[in-house]
């Protein structure tokens, strides 16, 4: 079985900063908050220009069902709102904070929860949003996965290259991860949970280990799981294959497989929040890449500028490219403008060498693509329905099980941009469902 | 910082490996050289004469065509040198040099360029090529002499392949002991010191090349390990368990050649490994079928082509199940 299951890929792991536990940034001189910072309806601004607000003060409300609300991440005044393009080229409004330099915080108090019902609520209000990229809600998710799920999965796989993001929050939180844990298990019922980690960070995988035998409370079984370094080892449906051997059925969600699968930061996150009632206002980023002489972990307010996290890290060249997340799966942004938000995991700044564009040769039916793909899909049998437009073709493909992991792209020799055109083609598809709703 | 200077964006992945289209196929020649060095030891420097023609007229036509349909060039990717280097194998190097790039327009022009270059063709270039010089020119494509070392044109000797004896006596009994003298002992079958092309006699170089792309990952050993088998399965129940039979088999004609290096043809043969299997047993089924009932004593070549044109079939009849996909049982049906 193994030769012909085992799809992804081999990437070069470039986790420099693996060793290193996360800087603090207090000051900055402003933040801009997107009203959408996650999966779903955009928040509606309730702080006016000219309002003075503390770190950790509400300034966008949630009002849909799926939504997270936005806290102010530092103390400062409120500025003209800004208009800001997501890297999807999205347009939304952001609430923009002039720092006082004082980083004053509001006075938080643990969330009362004594009922299921209370502890959704707390994790709205928290403004969680998965912070392993994807930033769908978490107290959605909670809600979705309440009385399906039976196994919590924490997903420290971290594969994609660079990033130490949860590395480090594994190694310096690990208490707030089994605390979250505790928590989330608590009011869903669950009696299980694995911690996830790849073999490429064994003291992470030590360090849960010997907290997961200390903390665990008899009603509960929390074990660290060993997964093998594989890129997209981290992506939801590898990651639950992995460790429970569950496959997901196409087109369904983790709860219908009975997991209930989140990200480590995320947990740790709400381990914190539980204990002090601070809501979502910083996150651990990794800055790496060749335009960054220092690699580093750094913890940011969220909605910082790139320009002012890049002047904390000491980067001086301009850099030829900028990434939000990760090399495989992150998105570009054209300056230093660009800001940080709740999902983004790392800003890597490439040199020129790693900027530059592998030229395009036509595809040599290699199968590369196809034995790379972790959904076992045909990327370029994709690519050829979506050059040809073909809605059909594309749907008979599997186009919209594609989970954009870019293994295809990857390995391509003949440098095609496959994994681009099945995003498009299932946009295609998208539309034209669309369009048969409507005509 | 420079405040004015936008930075490059792309879409994900921003990383991408290291491999080419070149670097395949310059690992492809790679793997061909041991091959070309043992045809050269075997038969002589007009194995090498063989040999640049074959390269120089592949790849000069490549270019050309490119020109003349206004497309890119694609000469500079060694596509067409692994074409040249390929057909150059398949041929006797005893072959009148002119015949050769007729070979190569065969393999070149009609089966890769009309049909739209790397990647489009629907049938091995190399395999067009030597087939389209087989039938225009069958007795100077069998004319086989036997390795001499330095056979300068006409004074080689003629003498029958390993398959041709075998066949000969496939009336009689059809084995290698029945065959007797005319055989050569399987020492020199694997050492290529028999009649045969260029570059398919020698079965150790063949197998150093083939290891070669698997190390390298050029190619997935699926396809020769099928391709053999099956010719080695057929020919034991063919040849009443005599494994001798067996070894005459895998080592005669062009079948390692076939097996390593055409079969495993990208463009040609399916991407997915179930039909991988399917394409590589019916290659070795066609070889036996052609080499025990046909009128041919050799027949990797024409399973081969055989099996390149019913590639699309194979590749719609196996495809794979996403993931995910399986797990649903049948007659259930998704939820959205």
């Amino acid at each position: 079985m193994g030769v012909f299951t085992q799809r992804g890929i081999k990437v070069e792991h470039n986790k420099n900063t693996a060793g290193m536990r996360a800087l603090r940034m207090d000051r900055c001189e402003s933040v801009a908050l997107p009203m959408k910072q996650h999966i779903g309806a955009a928040c509606v601004p309730c702080a006016e220009p000219g309002d003075y607000v503390l770190a950790g003060q509400l300034v966008g409300k949630a009002e849909a069902p799926v939504s997270a609300p936005i806290h102010a991440s530092i103390s400062g005044t409120v500025q003209k709102p800004e208009t800001i393009r997501l890297p999807d080229g999205e347009d939304v409004q952001a609430v923009v904070i002039k720092s006082d330099g004082k980083m004053e915080r509001i006075e938080a108090c643990p969330p009362q929860v004594d009922s299921p019902e209370a502890f959704m609520q707390a994790v709205r209000d928290s403004g969680l949003a998965g912070l392993g990229g994807a930033g769908f809600p978490a107290h959605a998710k909670l809600r979705g996965a309440a009385g399906k799920a039976n196994i919590l999965l924490v997903n420290a796989a971290e594969c994609e290259p660079y990033i130490t993001a949860d590395h480090r929050e594994a190694l310096d939180n690990g208490e707030d991860v089994i605390d979250g844990i505790r928590h989330i298990c608590k009011w869903l019922g669950i009696k299980e949970a694995v911690v996830g980690i790849e073999d490429n960070k064994p003291d992470a995988i030590a360090h849960m280990r010997t907290l997961c035998k200390q903390n665990t409370p008899p009603e509960l079984q929390i074990k660290t799981g060993v997964l093998p370094s594989r890129y997209p080892q981290g992506a939801e449906k590898m990651f639950i294959r992995s460790l429970t051997g569950r496959a997901v059925p196409l087109g369904n969600l983790p709860q219908d497989a009975g997991v209930l699968s989140m990200n480590v930061g995320s947990v740790a996150f709400l381990g914190r929040y539980m204990r002090t009632g601070v809501p979502l206002i910083s996150r651990t980023v990794t800055v790496d890449g060749g335009a960054a002489p220092r690699p580093m972990n750094v913890r940011v307010p969220i909605g910082i500028r790139l320009r002012e996290l890049c002047a904390f890290c000491g980067i001086e060249q301009p850099p030829a490219k900028i990434l939000l997340g990760g090399p495989m799966m992150g998105a570009a942004a054209p300056d230093l403008d660009a800001i940080l938000c709740k999902c983004n995991n790392a800003v890597l700044l490439f040199d020129q060498e790693q900027a530059a564009y592998k030229p395009e040769a036509a595809c040599i039916r290699c199968g590369a693509c196809l034995r790379g793909c972790p959904m076992r899909l045909q990327p370029f049998r994709l690519e050829q329905a979506y050059d040809a437009r073909d809605a059909q073709a594309l749907q008979e493909l599997y186009a919209e099980a594609c989970i954009e992991c870019g293994c295809c792209s990857y390995v391509c020799p003949a440098g095609r941009s496959l994994v681009q055109s099945i995003r498009m083609g299932k946009r295609l598809l998208k539309a034209k469902e669309a369009g048969n709703k409507n005509g | 910082m420079d405040e004015q200077a936008l930075a490059v964006v792309g879409t994900s992945p921003h990383i991408h490996t290291s491999r080419t289209t070149r670097g395949i196929m310059l690992d492809v020649c790679l793997a061909l050289l041991p091959a070309l060095a043992a045809g050269v030891r075997l038969f002589g420097t007009r194995a090498l004469a063989v040999t640049a023609v074959s390269v120089i007229s592949c790849v000069g036509l490549e270019a050309l065509m490119r020109v003349i349909m206004k497309r890119e060039q694609t000469a500079g990717d060694f596509s067409a040198v692994v074409t040249g280097l390929l057909l150059a194998m398949n041929l006797p190097a005893t072959l009148p040099l002119w015949m050769v790039p007729i070979g190569s327009l065969a393999a070149i022009v009609v089966a890769k360029q009309l049909f739209g270059g790397i990647g489009q063709n629907f049938a091995n270039p190399a395999i067009t090529g030597r087939i389209v010089l087989l039938l225009s020119f069958t007795t100077q494509m069998t004319a086989w002499n036997a390795p001499s070392g330095h056979s300068w044109g006409a004074d080689a000797v003629a003498s029958a392949t390993p398959l041709q004896a075998l066949s000969a006596d496939a009336v009689a009994g059809a084995t290698p002991a029945a065959a007797g003298e005319a055989l050569p002992g399987l020492l020199d079958m694997f050492l290529g010191r028999h009649g045969g092309s260029l570059g398919e006699t020698c079965a150790l170089a063949l197998l150093l090349g083939g290891v070669y792309l698997i190390v390298c990952k050029v190619i997935t050993p699926l396809i020769p390990l099928c391709f053999l088998g099956t010719v080695a399965v057929f020919s034991l129940f063919y040849g009443h368990f005599d494994w001798s039979f067996v070894a005459y088999q895998l080592l005669g004609g062009g079948l390692l050649l076939g097996a390593v290096f055409m079969a495993t043809d990208y463009s040609t043969s399916p991407a997915y490994w179930k039909g991988k299997v399917v394409f590589a047993v019916g290659c070795g089924l066609v070889t036996c079928l052609i080499r025990f009932y046909g009128n041919m004593p050799e027949g990797v070549s024409f399973a081969i082509l055989l099996m390149n044109l019913l590639t699309p079939l194979i590749e719609k009849a196996f495809v794979p199940k996403p993931f995910g996909k399986e797990k649903t049982p049948r007659g259930q049906k998704q939820k959205a």
